[in-house]
């Protein structure tokens, strides 16, 4: 672990400790926002015959790199009449809130930030911090967009955690754990092991599983894609209605913060996905590196694959966006109490009654 | 629909207030300079006032002051997503007061011309709606179809958006060698289109439920409100001046006149105001393949008069422009200068209809209806 090594090499428990909770934000989730905003670009020009960004850069790979620059050297506006320090600890509080959640989040075999028990827990519990957040900012910016954006989002994040935590607890149910690390080692082996496909055990209910698991994988999904705010639940930032929503009134770094947390959220409720029900850091069928004797390759391997899971849910997230009308506020609440809540809640019951019996 | 009995009542000692939010004149989503004042309980429109005249130009003071041929650039900026329609119905206008006969080539290029144009407009307002929706994928697919429109209007006239192409007794240019081949060329290119934007867009499960049975606006009110064109038709009424007070050389094209039907809720809803336009392009593009199959050889400016001094006496004359009935009132006293032209634009008098079809629905629902009566800002301050 990489734990070991630092403790090793600092000779320190509580340095260690410290170096590796923030290597995710450096290693990981900086130069993911990066290259997830310009892929967003990209995939949504090639979605709608365009070239994207071109200038900066060989095809523009560059550009987030100008964006951020010009960003950064932006003028802090603040409002008059704002409830200053609430607008100013709002970005930092969302940023917190979708970065928080990157430690319990197992990257390979060798790389969690923080190994622990209640992980998926801890997940859902820090990124409550989101929701005050976004309320924080649309309450002081003194915008009526802005507050009506915030209220909008506190609603739809709240309630679509209620079927996330619903498909939570249905995994909890067969697996017994709530640390993701674990929950991803138990899914080793070959594909047919993911929890999208009944799980590692071999038997009669696994194959019971396997409608089931399909069941709770849309639903969370569905629900995840709630509580980032993406097409077709952008509600709390549509463009068209509220012109940006929480965040119309910041500007510069204040503004890149919030953009950097959604990309970053992106990604952690994908990698959550992943870990969940795709085997997490698991290559779908065994490793290089067990075949060439060559055993420091598997952690980067895992890696690869884990990344690349998340990846793969995030471009999906971006096909949503750019193929999908918006729903109205009404509507979307609708759908997750409505059909969400009572389809996960049925789900969780009939995967209780199996794994009792 | 959220009518007013279903919002629960509030216990008494709970205190609420309306809240007016200024929706415009800076907003991504009012098409233009157009302020709406929403007096809002909750999400809920109580009140819609819409507030016009940040884009007047005094077109209808300014006209006095010209000549009659000098008219016709004004008139492209008005509705500037439909200038050529604007042009022609000037242009018919205009003849019927002189009197004049017009070579039938001419009549042809009309037409085709302004059949393009309500393809080109009505490009623009199915993207501009499904992006006021949410879905900005097919506002771009319209816009790249649109620009191939805009580039056959560049071919005639050498401009793109503003084109002083129609004339009084005819057009100011001859048509390109290449056009009538690249304009059929077009057609047999945009039908798969129109299936593209259905499938994508039409036929979508979120985009239905948002705009079926939305601001649902009856017939009776329609008629009362003076509401024409596209979104009169979707309420039920066949009507369309093209047929119903012929005008050029509309009576020798077979088109139908397809009219709401309500499949998807209620009829006169936003979808059906929506899919209105897109069945309107399919008979546009099917007057443009007889035009383009029919169009004679002939001199274009032949009647263009010298000098254009209308006998005293007074002519209204109405076309359907996309976007409804625009009429032009045209006195003249004998004079090289109008004594007063007066328009009736179809979008002026659509943007009346907002505060009816907008209370009881939500803020999301007055983008989605706003966008389904397709104004131009530039037509309703004019």
């Amino acid at each position: 672990m990489i734990y070991d090594y630092l403790y090793n090499l600092t000779g320190s428990e509580a340095l260690a400790a410290f170096i590796q909770s923030l290597l995710p934000l450096f290693i990981f989730i900086l130069p993911f926002a990066l290259f997830a905003v310009l892929m967003e670009r990209k995939v949504s020009a090639h979605m709608q015959d365009r070239l994207g960004p071109m200038r900066v850069g060989y095809h523009g790979i560059l550009q987030t790199v100008a964006d951020i620059l010009k960003l950064v050297q932006k003028e802090d506006i603040v409002p008059a009449d704002t409830d200053k320090p609430l607008f100013n600890i709002a970005p930092a509080l969302v940023f917190v809130g979708s970065y928080g959640v990157f430690a319990a989040i197992p990257f390979s075999g060798a790389f969690v930030g923080a190994n622990i028990d209640l992980g998926l827990f801890y997940i859902v519990a820090i990124s409550g911090l989101i929701v005050a957040g976004i309320l924080m900012a649309g309450w002081s910016s003194n915008n009526k967009y802005s507050l009506l954006g915030a209220m909008r989002s506190a609603a739809q994040i709240i309630s679509y955690e209620i079927p996330t935590m619903l498909v939570i607890l249905t995994i909890v149910m067969i697996t017994g754990t709530l640390n993701l690390y674990t929950l991803s080692e138990m899914q080793t082996g070959y594909f047919w092991n993911w929890m999208i496909f009944g799980g590692p055990d071999f038997g009669i209910s696994k194959f019971i599983f396997i409608p089931l698991m399909i069941i709770a994988f849309v639903v969370i999904y569905i629900s995840t894609l709630a509580e980032v705010n993406r097409t077709p639940f952008d509600i709390p930032e549509a463009e068209s209605e509220l012109v940006a929503g929480y965040h119309t009134e910041y500007s510069g770094m204040k503004f890149a913060m919030f953009f950097l947390a959604e990309y970053a959220n992106m990604f952690a409720v994908s990698a959550i996905v992943a870990a969940i029900f795709f085997g997490g850091f698991q290559s779908p069928f065994g490793y290089l590196g067990n075949t060439f004797g060559v055993h420091w390759l598997i952690p980067f391997e895992q890696f690869f694959w884990f990344t690349a899971k998340g990846l793969f849910f995030v471009f999906v997230q971006m096909w949503l966006r750019w193929t999908l009308p918006r729903l109205r506020v009404d509507q979307l609440m609708a759908l997750c109490w409505k059909y969400l809540i009572p389809i996960a809640f049925v789900d969780l019951l009939i995967v209780g009654l199996i794994t009792v019996l | 629909m959220l009518t007013e009995e279903k919002i629960p009542t509030k216990p008494d000692n709970v205190r609420t207030e309306e809240m007016v939010l200024n929706m415009g004149p800076q907003h991504p989503s009012t098409h233009g300079v157009l302020r709406l004042e929403l007096t809002l309980q909750g999400e809920i429109i109580k009140e819609c006032r819409p507030h016009i005249g940040y884009l007047h130009r005094c077109f209808e003071k300014h006209a006095e002051a010209m000549t009659y041929p000098q008219v016709v650039p004004y008139t492209d900026r008005m509705d500037y997503l439909a200038s050529m329609y604007n042009e022609f119905g000037y242009a018919v206008a205009v003849e019927k007061l002189l009197g004049i006969e017009i070579p039938e080539r001419v009549e042809y290029i009309r037409v085709i011309m302004g059949e393009f144009q309500r393809i080109a407009s009505h490009l623009v307002a199915l993207g501009t709606y499904g992006a006021d929706i949410g879905a900005m994928t097919p506002f771009l697919f319209c816009f790249r179809d649109r620009e191939k429109i805009l580039s056959l209007f560049e071919l005639v006239s050498g401009a793109r958006l503003l084109y002083n192409y129609i004339w009084v007794g005819g057009v100011s240019h001859d048509l390109h060698p290449d056009f009538v081949r690249l304009a059929k060329e077009f057609i047999p290119y945009f039908r798969p289109k129109i299936k593209e934007l259905n499938d994508l867009l039409t036929g979508n499960r979120i985009f239905i439920e948002r705009t079926a049975n939305v601001g649902v606006l009856p017939l009776d009110t329609a008629i009362n409100f003076g509401i024409s064109g596209p979104n009169l038709r979707a309420s039920g009424l066949k009507w369309d001046l093209r047929r119903d007070d012929p005008y050029s050389i509309y009576d020798k094209f077979d088109f139908d006149i397809p009219i709401g039907k309500g499949e998807m809720g209620t009829v006169g809803d936003c979808w059906d105001r929506y899919y209105m336009r897109v069945l309107e392009m399919e008979q546009s593009l099917r007057i443009l393949e007889q035009a383009l199959d029919q169009i004679p050889e002939g001199d274009v400016s032949s009647a263009i008069p010298k000098r254009i001094k209308p006998p005293a006496g007074q002519v209204y004359s109405r076309v359907e422009n996309p976007r409804g009935e625009l009429g032009y009132f045209i006195i003249s006293n004998g004079t090289v200068n109008p004594f007063r032209i007066k328009v009736k634009g179809p979008s002026f008098v659509h943007l009346g209809i907002m505060n009816e079809l907008c209370k009881g629905h939500m803020i999301a629902d007055v983008i989605a209806i706003l966008g389904s009566i397709d104004i131009v800002l530039g037509e309703v301050d004019r």
